[in-house]
């Protein structure tokens, strides 16, 4: 079973899904003004993801911390009005 | 395996999903975390503590997210399935539809940083990582949020 079971994709439906992933990075995480190569991007992409993952890690590690000493009752009116307002 | 014309495909990265919208998110973020508190876990050491917060962090975003999407319903297979709980399915079995050809080491490294993104094509695997990346900054800064404010209370 070797053919492949979908259409091929052409070289232009790649670039512009590159593209738009481009975009999605944060500015210090994309390289110059042109078009990146795409496993340039891939890349930094696959970093992008890591340490997002590593942040969520240590955000639930302090909200759980938080969650000890702040009485999160009171706090949750702030916190939606902060949302709110962002 | 259904296939999906590019054409469909933008259209539906055009069309945000309804429940998607960062009120929305932190509402349901919000009360998975009173939930956390409620429940036996508010008085489990930290570190469980901290699990729980996590696993609810990815199961709101993908809840959020919708089932449109292969990633959002992968994270929210994963997070279901607990543990020891009936017949674990050998890893194997989870690699059988894995795409001809094998791809480079940085595709490989991308299929398993997204979830579900062990066996779709490529062109697929580009668009569900834009959008896991966005959904998932989108948390991080919702948590950040979240933590700024109970911090100054």
């Amino acid at each position: 079973m070797s053919s492949r079971r979908n259409r091929v994709v052409s070289e232009e439906e790649i670039n512009e899904l590159i593209s738009k992933l481009q975009s999605l990075l944060p500015e210090t995480r994309r390289r110059g003004a042109g078009r990146a190569s795409a496993a340039k991007l891939l890349k930094e992409t696959c970093n992008y993801i890591r340490s997002l993952n590593r942040e969520v890690d240590d955000l639930s590690d302090r909200l759980s911390a938080l969650m000890e000493t702040v009485d999160t009752n009171s706090a949750e009116a702030e916190i939606i009005r902060s949302l709110l307002r962002s | 395996m259904y296939r999906r014309s590019f054409k469909d495909t933008r259209s539906s990265l055009g069309s945000p999903n309804p429940n998607f919208s960062k009120p929305m998110v932190a509402l349901r973020f919000l009360r998975a975390l009173s939930l956390v508190r409620r429940s036996g876990l508010g008085a489990c050491s930290p570190s469980y503590r901290a699990r729980g917060i996590r696993r609810a962090a990815y199961a709101c975003m993908a809840a959020s997210a919708g089932p449109r999407r292969a990633w959002s319903r992968a994270l929210l297979r994963k997070i279901r399935r607990r543990p020891g709980r009936g017949l674990r399915r050998p890893r194997a079995v989870i690699w059988r539809h894995r795409p001809v050809g094998g791809g480079d080491r940085l595709e490989v490294a991308l299929r398993r940083l997204v979830p579900g993104g062990g066996c779709m094509e490529y062109c697929r695997l580009l668009e569900e990582a834009a959008d896991y990346v966005k959904c998932l900054a989108m948390q991080v800064r919702l948590m950040q949020t979240i933590v700024d404010s109970a911090s100054h209370v």
